[in-house]
């Protein structure tokens, strides 16, 4: 028999042990919201001040012309911004075909040791850093023709497509269901027919997201084009000769020591954040609605940065 | 699923086309690699000749002809000091970032992990050019001054006059670079803790957080610990914010001492210099084998992430590519 005392020191004991309990939950939900908020404030700064520096400089002798001399403030990026386009398009022509290829081998033939091991240097592939695949480009390419070119740089910047195309390729090849295969069989289709017509297309949307989440990622890449495509003030004059691309400008300007290169770096730096926010956004954006569940989306959280 | 295809494929000599060519894709991946380890060491061969492993454990830095000594070290520790310093202000944010999001309604959850996702996004070049022109005003003002007037004269960390452009505005920078990924693939691993866990946890009585401690922690360690890793082989990656604004040293200088001087990191170095370094002399082939080195170490990082990170999620293996 428990007296009313008793039960009254019991409940003051409950009450002491869950109010403690409960106060460290909270301390621990404040840290936790403190962490996000730590974590969108430089996103937050970044974008208002790329865009409050910025904005003022686009005029359309900027976003077109050559650059100026140095520190004149004259000028453009115009062959940067030519340059960052023609180099997505080449470096796209290599790396996407060959990812592509890469998945298909990964989901349709990958099923067995050797299959495993090419997903597994792939993954590695991935988070190679940039730097060293440049170096690569630059040995393999600029070494051997004695010039910097669009070329090596399109080449660097596709072996940093590559595995990214490749593993959501494959993927999004996994997620079409095995019936639609059979299907194709049971009509006496080749396999090359059920994968290019039947496979991929049902596969289609999983695959552009890749690819274009891949083409976000290559254009805001710097370490491989310095030592590629060096960067120039000309407009374009052939694949074989060095190129500017937006990245490389950024680079240069931001070293400069005078007010009006900063206020051109910052004027570059809108325009490439406006295509990479623009990919990225618009690809997130359509992919959430296309698909809810959206496992395809968590899986490209992990594979872009920069 | 491709067993039944495989077994069809011998029917038609298209197909055998096709699967050679979808295996020549596969192989090109292998290729790449094997030729780049393989470059990468032969280019690099004259330095490891000449210096040896000196090379590695050596400091001094000049690239005059006659004088050429080439010493790696300084790099080697600035890279391992920013990266280790990244991690230590990154990964609790990025933990505390993934819990709140693994627990937050769907309303809340969804574009928030959009929102830190688009840190990711962001290039490194503006990384770079933002914090050249304003995280380091007021990182400079608000937290290296004060730290160094506070301590500057007992604790040797914070002894070198502040300046902006040092280890630990670069290290700072690198933290907020590695937030998504690391934040993400832990985000995915309190997922997959299956719900029965966290359900006998609450059962129990358990508030959140000691829902975390009793059922989510035990249980993710591993995988929580591969995706800092993973965090870690981003960071060391990293080179164009972080060569920016680290300030530049050469030489003995640039050993890490304190935490308000310049240093120099294995990738910002070879930024810095590749292209200045003539093909003839030592210099190439010394920023080539500095290359290597970061190749190498950024494999062995990522081989021990990807072990960690796959054995954790092989319920939902390809979900998560980390």
């Amino acid at each position: 028999m428990t007296t009313s005392q008793k039960r009254a020191e019991y409940r003051m004991l409950f009450k002491q042990n869950v109010s403690g309990r409960l106060l460290v939950d909270k301390i621990v939900l404040g840290v936790v919201l403190a962490c996000v908020i730590a974590a969108l404030v430089p996103l937050f700064s970044i974008l208002i001040e790329v865009f409050r520096n910025g904005l003022p400089a686009l005029t359309a002798e900027f976003l077109t012309q050559p650059p100026g001399a140095v520190g004149s403030g004259e000028g453009g990026i115009g062959p940067a911004i030519q340059g960052t386009l023609i180099i997505i398009g080449m470096s796209s022509l290599i790396g996407v075909p060959i990812g592509i290829m890469s998945g298909i081998f990964l989901s349709e033939f990958g099923n067995n040791r050797f299959g495993r091991m090419v997903r597994f240097f792939n993954d590695v592939f991935m988070e190679f850093p940039s730097i060293v695949i440049g170096i690569f480009a630059f040995l393999l390419i600029v070494l051997l023709l004695g010039h910097f070119s669009l070329w090596a740089g399109a080449f660097a910047l596709s072996l940093i497509m590559l595995p990214i195309v490749a593993r959501t390729t494959e993927e999004s090849l996994k997620m079409v269901p095995l019936t639609y295969r059979e299907a194709g069989l049971a009509l006496g289709l080749k396999q090359w027919v059920i994968t290019f017509r039947i496979v991929l297309s049902a596969a289609k949307s999983g695959m552009l997201t890749g690819i274009l989440i891949a083409v976000a990622r290559i254009s805001g890449e710097t370490a491989p084009l310095i030592m590629t495509v060096l960067g120039s003030s000309q407009f374009f004059s052939g694949v074989d000769s060095p190129m500017d691309a937006l990245p490389l400008r950024i680079w240069r300007l931001s070293l400069l020591p005078y007010d009006s290169a900063r206020e051109q770096g910052w004027g570059a730096a809108v325009v490439l954040i406006i295509i990479i926010m623009a990919i990225n956004i618009g690809v997130r954006y359509y992919f959430a609605r296309k698909n809810k569940k959206g496992s395809m989306f968590s899986m490209m959280r992990a594979g872009i940065r920069k | 699923m491709a067993s039944l295809l495989q077994a069809k494929s011998r029917r038609f000599p298209a197909d055998k086309i096709f699967k050679i060519a979808a295996t020549a894709a596969g192989v090109y991946i292998l290729l790449i690699i094997g030729l780049m380890v393989f470059h990468l060491f032969s280019e690099s061969y004259p330095i490891w000749e000449e210096e040896g492993l000196s090379f590695v454990t050596g400091s001094e830095w000049n690239a005059v002809e006659g004088r050429e000594v080439f010493g790696a070290a300084p790099y080697i520790l600035g890279t391992l000091v920013t990266a280790g310093l990244a991690m230590a202000i990154g990964v609790p944010l990025s933990i505390g970032i993934a819990m709140f999001i693994s627990q937050a309604p769907k309303y809340l959850s969804g574009p928030l992990s959009m929102v830190v996702d688009l840190l990711a996004a962001i290039p490194s070049v503006i990384y770079g050019l933002w914090g050249l022109f304003v995280f380091r005003d007021i990182f400079l003002n608000w937290i290296e001054y004060p730290l160094h007037e506070a301590f500057g004269d007992s604790v040797w960390l914070f002894s070198s006059a502040p300046f902006g452009l040092d280890i630990f505005s670069a290290s700072v920078i690198l933290a907020i670079m590695i937030i998504p990924t690391i934040s993400a693939v832990s985000r995915e691993i309190m997922i997959a803790v299956p719900q029965m866990q966290k359900e006998a946890a609450y059962m129990l009585g358990a508030t959140k957080w000691e829902m975390f401690k009793l059922s989510i922690f035990p249980y993710a360690k591993t995988g929580l610990i591969g995706a800092a890793i993973l965090g870690l082989g981003r960071a060391v990656g990293e080179t164009m914010a972080v060569t920016m604004l680290i300030g530049n040293a050469t030489g003995p200088s640039a050993f890490p001492q304190t935490l308000f001087q310049p240093g120099q990191t294995m990738s910002s170095i070879i930024a810095n210099e590749f292209i200045e370094a003539s093909p003839a002399s030592l210099h190439l082939p010394a920023l080539i084998g500095i290359g290597i080195i970061l190749l190498l170490v950024a494999i062995g990082i990522n081989v021990v992430a990807h072990v960690l990170v796959s054995r954790m999620m092989k319920v939902k293996e390809g979900v998560i590519n980390a």
